[in-house]
């Protein structure tokens, strides 16, 4: 395991852990109190952007030839914003506070295959709340990779970055699949019937989504069917690559710890905290790209606080990170392309059987010991 | 519109706009364009009581989208706004015109109560407002065969679904009788008083009676009926208002064996909330418990109820419920939050003093 100590980072104790979450907390309560206008009209401009985009693209395709390439480009914006800085934050319920159905976390769907309610509870509760804790955060290698020296080595990771490439160019089915849990099926954790009624709702968007991309809107277009068709495909697929990029630069960049179970049994919430700052790591970039990455490259915060609004994110950063400073924690971030290499250098890694790690010292075990009880 | 309508609703449409919606298009391009919701847009305000140091009372006239499927008088509306800090808050309000057909424009009669925040907003609002609209509600209306004789016993506020239902008796020029029995606080604070003037001179068999309890006038009591209809135990009645009013005229009826004349409408009373102790109840599941300071979550848990949750740490929004009344705290922020009818995460919320919960 990637633990604390193999991160570079070091414990802290009870009492620094309970400092550490009050001065967290501290700013969560800062932010929450600001909440207001300017936070509503940033994400109505958002999504008057992402539908005009939309529209845009759709009409485009009535172009031949020459509207193809600007209207897989405007539709694949529209599905990047309409998933990232639109349906993963408003899902998080970072706008709930505003009382607006349409922007409200248990009516809010978007436009992908996963459906919001499976989505809700396998990434807000599963991942969210168990963020790293290997055997817990089913978002460590989705239950497909190997992206933690704790997972025991197979044959099977020997395909690890064929896995990853395929989970890439289909990864809004790979979220929506996500939610079956089929690996804990395949190991007799899971039972079908608790499947049914998540595989219904599945199929259920799945015919929708689908019949809209690829027959509907296609159709539409009359003797243009293939090039529109085409174009949704593309258009897709870029949002496929793009999303997966940003969301595996989240977790899997070196220097991210992973944690046991045993470590946050009984957890305070400092250690929480703890836990979701070393389990994070950011991106560096324009305003722009951290739109377009719906302010995921704002990782870190956004685990420290994932029901604050996004844009909120950038203008608690110094801060979060002076405050790591203060405590010795590493604040893990870079470019893309640092945090890309990384993750595809750990992807290619744990294809072969590695060492496992060395067993903690004894003296390590010891202070484990030691923060756990004092929690 | 009714062919762009029925256009706009069809399932092709919808399969185009899915997952959104075709209104979420629609209102960007106008607000006022809907193919299922209901909006209106402030197009009138006029003050019908305006007594210094009292909250006004307005009577606002709405123009609503094409969706509006029309009112009956007595019904009323929820009608949700957007607060300053972007914060929607959605309230009920009776309708005080004497009927729309759809798309018609409607009025609405309030009174800018100093704790209720939407009334307050709305009494000072300037017209093109936008508000968000469910259809017309509530049963709380005349039959389609009106009955000979009717009776309405109101009381404050409660005037107006009755004035709605009046306003209609007259444009239908109904030939009957009606009583029409009010109680106000004072002449000041009489709603409609020029119009209930104009309705008692024409004299078309409508008898009002407006009673004053401020200036002298006695409070209901059965005796004071039998003096104003005696025959009253055989008329159809409507009665709206205060919960002392309505207790007493359903005491009046009850005595009179009359019960089946009387058709109710309450104004739901705010609840009392205090620090520590009082009740919280879970409406839904009709169960309630003695509340002892622990997280509703907790709370409906060992009441044997199984709502739905998540994280039970406030970040993971799966055990959202709506608080109908009463006052809980933020366990995380410390902040308490009065609001009826809001959203709040039951795990990180607990009540203080009295408190209804959506479970």
């Amino acid at each position: 395991m990637t633990t604390v100590e193999n991160t570079g980072n070091r414990r802290l104790s009870a009492e620094e852990l309970e400092r550490f979450g009050a001065e967290m907390d501290a700013i969560r309560q800062r932010i929450v109190a600001e909440l207001g206008e300017e936070d509503a009209a940033y994400i109505r401009g958002i999504v008057k952007n992402q539908r005009r985009f939309e529209v845009a693209g759709r009409a485009l395709f009535y172009l031949p030839v020459i509207g193809w390439l600007p209207a897989v480009a405007c539709l694949s914006i529209s599905k990047i914003l309409d998933n990232m800085e639109i349906g993963h934050n408003v899902m998080h319920g970072q706008y709930d506070w505003m009382g607006d159905p349409d922007l409200n976390s248990r009516m809010f769907d978007w436009d992908t295959m996963a459906p919001a309610e499976n989505w809700k509870y396998g990434h807000n509760y599963m991942h969210h709340t168990f963020t790293n804790i290997v055997g817990k955060d089913r978002d460590i290698g989705y239950g497909i990779l190997r992206m933690d020296e704790e997972q025991e080595w197979r044959p099977y990771y020997l395909g690890n970055p064929l896995y990853a490439f395929l989970l890439m160019t289909f990864f809004e089915w790979g979220v929506a699949l996500h939610d079956l849990e089929v690996d804990e099926l395949v190991a007799g954790r899971r039972t079908w019937a608790e499947n049914r009624e998540i595989g219904a709702r599945i199929w259920r968007k799945v015919k929708k989504q689908t019949f809209k991309d690829y027959v509907l809107f296609p159709a539409l277009t009359g003797p243009l069917f293939p090039l529109t068709f085409a174009g949704n495909v593309v258009a897709n697929l870029v949002r496929n690559v793009w999303t997966f990029n940003i969301i595996f630069c989240g977790h899997f960049p070196a220097g991210v710890a992973s944690f046991s179970q045993e470590e946050c049994e009984d957890e305070t919430s400092g250690h929480w905290y703890y836990r979701q700052l070393l389990g994070s790591a950011n991106i560096t970039g324009s305003r722009l790209f951290h739109i377009m990455s719906g302010n995921l490259s704002h990782q870190i915060e956004h685990h420290l606080f994932p029901d604050l609004p996004a844009r909120r994110y950038p203008q608690i950063a110094e801060e979060v990170r002076e405050i790591c400073e203060r405590y010795g924690l590493a604040y893990n971030t870079g470019r893309l392309s640092k945090q890309l290499f990384s993750v595809f250098g750990k992807i290619c890694r744990y294809a072969l059987p590695g060492r496992r790690a060395q067993q903690p010292s004894a003296a390590t075990a010891e202070q484990v010991a030691n923060v756990t009880v004092a929690a | 519109m009714s062919i762009a309508g029925t256009l706009l609703r069809s399932r092709a449409v919808a399969a185009l706009a899915s997952p959104h919606g075709v209104d979420r298009y629609l209102e960007l391009v106008n607000p006022m364009w809907a193919a299922h919701e209901v909006r209106a847009r402030l197009v009138d305000l006029r003050r019908e009581v305006d007594v210094p140091g009292e909250p006004a009372v307005a009577t606002l006239t709405f123009q609503p989208t094409s969706t509006w499927r029309g009112h009956r008088p007595g019904q009323y509306v929820q009608l949700s706004v957007d607060l300053p800090g972007a914060r929607r808050v959605t309230r009920c309000f009776t309708l005080s015109s004497a009927g729309s057909r759809p798309g018609e424009r409607f009025t609405i009669t309030l009174r800018a109560n100093p704790d209720g925040e939407v009334s307050r907003f709305l009494a000072e609002a300037q017209p093109g407002q936008l508000v968000h609209l469910s259809q017309a509600e509530g049963d709380f209306v005349l039959p389609d065969r009106v009955p000979e004789h009717v009776l309405f016993i109101t009381g404050g506020s409660g005037i107006t679904p009755a004035m709605a239902m009046l306003r209609s008796l007259m444009l239908r020029t109904h030939r009957g009788r009606v009583t029409f029995l009010h109680y106000a606080r004072s002449t000041e604070h009489q709603i409609f008083a020029d119009e209930l003037d104009q309705i008692r001179m024409a004299g078309y068999g409508v008898d009002v009676h407006l009673v004053h309890t401020g200036a002298g006038g006695r409070y209901f009591s059965a005796l004071e009926l039998e003096r104003i209809l005696p025959e009253f135990r055989d008329v159809d009645t409507w009665l709206c208002g205060p919960t002392g009013l309505v207790e007493a005229v359903q005491a009046a009826y009850r005595d009179a064996g009359a019960e089946d004349r009387l058709r109710v409408e309450y104004f739901q009373p705010p609840r009392s909330s205090g620090t520590a102790g009082g009740r919280l109840d879970f409406d839904r599941s009709g169960v309630s418990a003695d509340n002892d300071g622990a997280s509703i979550l907790e709370q409906a848990e060992a009441a044997g109820l199984t709502p739905t949750f998540g994280c039970r740490m406030g970040i993971c929004f799966s055990c959202t419920a709506t608080k109908r009344s009463g006052t809980v705290r933020n366990i995380l922020t410390g902040e308490t939050s009065s609001r009826l009818d809001e959203d709040i995460r039951i795990c990180v919320s607990t009540p203080e003093g009295d408190c209804s919960v959506d479970i």
